[in-house]
């Protein structure tokens, strides 16, 4: 579940101190089931809790009478947009109606999807949204996503491997860019790293669109044998509810919401709300604990508690399994004794599980907690019948179906238009922009898009995260994909993905998540490796805005479409909405995460030129395609036109002829063409490791080198007349550019750019931008001991 | 019961470099030092035994190859 | 031969020592910090991580964990031990190695490709490297920044105890590039960089971090 907290939307906890002792004549007294049945007229805050009119009145419809406060808070955080996903439900059904697939063992529905990548092994992935709460508390909040979407993987059952991060701000020299980036980064690294989990790739994009809304989308991947998964559900009469992990606090009580809320006047709501804290040593043991807890057979279901904390986990695992629970909320161990029971139900404690357990396994699984340091507490059991009853001190506040909390909240067919600029957008076409003529000017462009914020080198963003840990990284960042091997003996192994591009969505929705999906799964097939399932973090602006609702439909229809095309189901994902700032919402952007798998890991395919000698080949077609490109964004401050064209099928020759170059050992590296076209793939291949080339550019030198058409790939061999044979086998054009070698790239018609120019270009920036360690390195003489 | 932990004058602290660069940035030009370190606070059951939370604070709240430590009483 | 790693709550890179000895041709030996059953090892890595959550200071909770007292006591009998990363730091915590690591001068986590210089290739963890042998192998540490006070460290260095030195950039501000540290009897040794991660062509750098593993074995062998 989701833990992305959205401006925009009501808060969830306003007065929820007087939530509980309630307005008027209940002050001071508990709201109970009883007390709501004999006071069926009381006045309850719904509006302020983000509920509507009609959604309060389902509410007392489905129950016969009022909510209890602990209820109507139950009802208001579970229905929110980013529980209940009531805005984009009626059109990620698409997701589901794709071809079943053999590789997906579960689907959509649970914590994340599961994969077969063959030999008995399962893999599951996903991303999750964490951008309000990092925007609030850069820090924290980026940790706390990275938190949570490892609990989301560890749920289903599988050791988790791997993170990645898909980051996205304002403009790079933006002050309050200069706040919340460093912050959002040692977040996910200071998680991550702590945890253990490699941080094999992702993105950093800015744009001004996302001044108000940084955009922080955190993936995790992990693995598990097939007979070990896991599912979020409670069944068994008489088995016994366990909450372990950190105790409960007030973090994220309806969540940063309430700071951002326009509603926090100068006198502030009667509680401020605390932004979730991270921890993540306990976060570890959790893992560890859980993994043993698994290996020994102990739970019969298990949930992670994240958005919405235990009301949502209570909820969902009782609603999956046969409805019937019950939890004495005066067991839960607090970290604050003052929390209201309404609270402890909405908390958003990080690093907190519940796990269904028989009675006689209760006794191991406590045994397993107590040896990893871990807190676990029985709360309740699961029950006869379909209803959830909590009880506070003996009295009944809580008497609900669970399936009408947890899966029957409202379901909206939001009213969709599309944006009334798109046409002038779309009409203003790039032909217009004034493009570089002579070979100065080529290069002029060249160095301005690679050394941009978006082109240039992320060394200072992925140095701060650990890619070496658990020792089975073959390929992280800034090869194309990262790529892992899951089998020391068999040497199997998966590749990942993860990108997005919101200007192409901006300009064409449909097409351009298709963009996204295509570079996904080319970046996935260039490392060799086989793609087999999608993932996606669907970001867009408020669902209430028709234009941003025809957005995001275009994008699901988009991504549904192309995903049957390349015959790859959807595994899951997560829908982030409300990321705008007043009326003006940040571009579309859906992140899309691809799954591949490598029989052999050690035939993987590096980005990077390692050898002199070698032949450069473009696999793939090159047109005059510049709408929503680096070039124009970057030389111009343009955004129009269209997007270039979608071909999935070439997409899908070019993925299978680079799988069997891979296999067959033909290429000695492979990269992928997409933002900032040619220039910048033959950028990153060079000073991968510092070796040049010379290379003649045919037709008009401009559009070779800054077209962003797709299916594309520059490749290095020994071996060039087989790669052509191949490809031409497999109806892949094939140019041939140059040979590898040199100190510099020297390309026909262009001054020389030698490479050390080149990379000084191209690493100076962000340290420019964020601050040098170097320099601060610096401030410490070498070989004698600093005193202040 | 009360324990400062600092580190000591001769080994350099960047925290609180970085703190002063910030004053500087902020134009607290007057402020020409700053040195982090760490605050606890133990609650002890009856009569606190000076010596053994001496003890207690110098081999394991501070490492005495780096760092300095103060101990402060309170009654409250 | 049996090398025991041992895990403390929030080691990270202890499959990865396992791995290290593995490849090296040696049995790795889990060992759980709250036993006090070395199970018959004849040498132990502390491996890295974020012991404890590194929350008093890195190494500073797992330097007083049950095992560390055995682990103390047999190595001050001259059983090698190996630190890495924390594990360096839970050497320095626990008193068998001179100096601290403390935060990294410029505040970050820095993960990179290290060139270290060995200085001592006679220690029980050394000995497949020569004097002076440049190796890549990665750093990757938020609290890596080695300090001492000017007289220790002239100590240090007058006694020929500064194992390895930081080459082509100092990672971290560690006062006079000082990498890793060994004891006098050259059996105990400690590092910040990870050579457990330079053992395979498929996953690291190098190979060059497989030289500690082949020495330890070497050394145990001979003795």
């Amino acid at each position: 579940m989701s833990a992305d907290q959205t401006a925009g939307q009501a808060s969830a906890t306003a007065g929820l101190s007087d939530l509980d002792t309630g307005p008027g004549r209940l002050r001071h007294q508990l709201d109970t089931v009883a007390l709501a049945a004999s006071t069926p007229d009381d006045e309850q805050p719904f509006a302020e809790l983000g509920l509507k009119a009609d959604e309060y009145a389902r509410i007392k419809d489905i129950l016969g009478r009022r909510p209890t406060t602990a209820e109507l808070a139950m009802y208001s955080v579970m229905w929110s947009e980013h529980c209940s996903y009531k805005s984009s439900k009626v059109h990620l059904r698409q997701f589901g109606d794709l071809p079943p697939s053999d590789a997906l063992l579960v689907g959509i529905g649970e914590n994340a999807g599961v994969v077969d990548v063959g030999d008995g092994y399962a893999v599951t992935f996903k991303v999750e949204s964490h951008n309000h709460p990092s925007y609030v508390e850069p820090y924290q909040g980026a940790a706390t996503g990275v938190g949570g979407i490892v609990r989301d993987i560890l749920t289903m059952g599988a050791r988790p491997i791997a993170v990645m991060d898909s980051l996205r701000f304002g403009r790079a020299d933006a002050p309050d860019t200069a706040r919340v980036l460093p912050g959002v980064v040692s977040g996910v690294g200071g998680y991550g790293n702590c945890l253990g989990l490699p941080n094999i790739g992702g993105e950093l994009l800015f744009d001004d669109c996302y001044a108000g809304n940084p955009l922080v989308n955190a993936l995790c991947v992990g693995v598990m044998k097939h007979e070990d998964v896991r599912l979020a559900k409670a069944e068994g009469v008489g088995n016994k509810v366990i909450l372990f992990g950190a105790r409960t606090g007030g973090d994220g009580i309806g969540g940063v919401s309430v700071l951002a809320s326009e509603t926090f006047d100068a006198e502030g709501p009667a509680k401020r709300p605390s932004v979730q804290v991270g921890d993540p040593f306990t976060e570890k043991l959790l893992i560890e604990a859980c993994l043993e807890i698994f290996q020994q057979d102990l739970v019969t279901g298990i949930q992670d508690l994240g958005g919405a904390g235990l009301s949502c986990a209570t909820s969902e695992l009782a609603s999956a399994g046969t409805g019937g629970m019950h939890v004495d909320l005066d067991t839960v161990p607090l970290r604050d004794s003052t929390l209201t029971p309404a609270e402890i139900l909405m908390s958003e404690s990080q690093e907190r599980m519940c796990a269904i357990v028989e009675p006689a396994k209760v006794a191991d699984f406590l045994a397993v907690c107590a040896k990893w340091d871990v807190l676990a507490t029985v709360i309740g059991e699961v029950t006869d019948g379909d209803r959830l009853t909590v009880d506070w001190h003996g009295e009944r506040i809580v008497d609900v179906p669970p399936r009408t909390v947890a899966h029957e909240g409202p379901v909206y067919e939001r009213p969709m238009q599309r944006p009334a600029d798109l046409d002038a957008l779309q009409a203003d076409d790039p032909a217009r922009l004034p493009r570089p003529t002579t070979g100065a000017e080529l290069q002029a462009h060249w160095l301005a898009v690679v050394s941009s914020p978006d082109g240039a080198d992320k060394t200072w963003v992925t140095e701060q995260y650990d890619r070496y840990v658990r020792g089975n990284t073959v390929l992280a960042q800034p090869d194309d994909a990262g790529v892992l091997r899951i089998d020391e003996d068999s040497h199997r192994g998966i590749a990942l993905s993860l990108d997005g591009n919101g200007r192409h969505a901006r300009l064409d929705p449909y097409t351009g998540t298709q963009l996204n999906l295509a570079e996904a799964y080319r970046n996935v097939a260039v490392s060799g490796a086989r793609p087999l399932a999608v993932t996606n973090c669907l970001n867009f602006g408020s669902p209430e805005e028709p234009e941003v609702m025809w957005q995001f439909a275009e994008a699901v229809r988009g991504l549904a479409d192309g995903c049957r095309e390349l015959g790859l189901p959807v595994t899951g994902g997560n829908v982030s909405l409300y990321n705008q700032t007043g009326d003006v919402a940040i571009n579309p952007t859906p992140v899309i995460g691809v799954l591949g798998v490598h029989e052999d890991v050690r035939k993987r395919v590096p980005t990077g030129w390692r050898t002199a000698g070698e032949t450069v080949l473009l696999l793939g077609a090159t047109r005059p395609e510049f709408g929503g490109s680096a070039w124009a964004s970057v030389v111009h401050g343009h955004l129009g036109g269209r997007p270039p064209a979608v071909d999935l099928a070439a997409e899908r020759s070019l993925g299978e002829l680079l799988a069997a170059l891979g296999r067959e050992g033909l290429v000695s590296s492979a990269h992928d063409l997409a933002d900032g076209g040619l220039a910048q793939a033959l950028t990153e291949s060079a000073l991968r490791y510092g070796v040049g080339a010379r290379l003649h550019l045919d037709g008009d030198p401009f559009t070779a080198l800054f077209s962003e058409s797709t299916a594309r790939a520059l490749v290095t061999t020994s071996d060039p007349k087989a790669v052509k044979d191949t490809a031409d086998f497999a109806g892949v054009p094939v140019t041939e550019l140059g040979t590898t070698g040199g100190d510099a790239l020297v390309v026909g018609g262009l001054p020389e750019l030698p490479l050390a120019e080149l990379r000084a270009a191209w690493t100076a920036t962000l340290p420019a931008l964020f601050g040098s360690p170097e320099a601060a390195v610096g401030t410490v003489p070498a070989g004698t001991v600093p005193t202040s | 019961m009360v324990v400062d932990v600092v580190l000591k004058p001769e080994i350099s602290d960047p925290q609180g470099q970085a703190v002063l660069g910030a004053l500087g940035r902020l134009g607290h030009d007057g402020i020409t030092s700053v040195r982090q370190g760490k605050h606890f606070v133990l609650e002890v059951d009856g009569t606190p035994d000076e010596a053994e939370l001496q003890q207690i604070a110098e081999t394991l709240l501070a490492n005495p190859v780096i760092e300095d430590v103060e101990l402060h009483l309170t009654t409250d | 031969m049996r090398i025991g790693v041992i895990t403390f709550p929030g080691s990270l890179d202890d499959v990865d020592a396992a791995r290290a000895i593995r490849l090296a041709g040696a049995d790795p030996v889990a060992l759980w910090h709250a036993d006090h059953d070395l199970r018959d090892v004849e040498a132990v890595v502390l491996p890295g991580g974020f012991s404890y959550g590194d929350y008093l200071r890195a190494g500073a909770i797992a330097a007083r964990a049950p095992m560390m007292r055995d682990v103390i006591d047999r190595a001050r009998a001259g059983m090698p031990v190996l630190g890495i990363c924390n594990g360096f730091q839970v050497l320095c915590e626990a008193g068998l190695l001179p100096g601290a690591l403390t935060r990294n001068s410029h505040l970050h986590f820095r993960n990179r490709d290290q060139v270290l210089a060995v200085e001592r290739a006679d220690t029980a963890w050394t000995s497949a490297y020569s004097t002076g042998q440049r190796i890549v192998i990665p750093v990757k540490n938020g609290e890596g920044r080695y300090v001492g006070s000017p007289d220790d460290l002239d100590r240090l260095e007058g006694e020929g105890r500064v194992a390895f030195r930081y080459v082509d950039g100092n990672p971290n501000g560690s006062s006079r590039d000082i990498a890793g540290v060994t004891s006098e009897d050259g059996r105990v040794v400690g590092l910040m960089p990870h050579p457990e991660h330079a053992v395979e062509d498929l996953t690291g750098p190098s190979t060059d971090g497989l030289g500690f593993f082949t020495s330890i074995l070497k050394a145990v062998v001979d003795a």
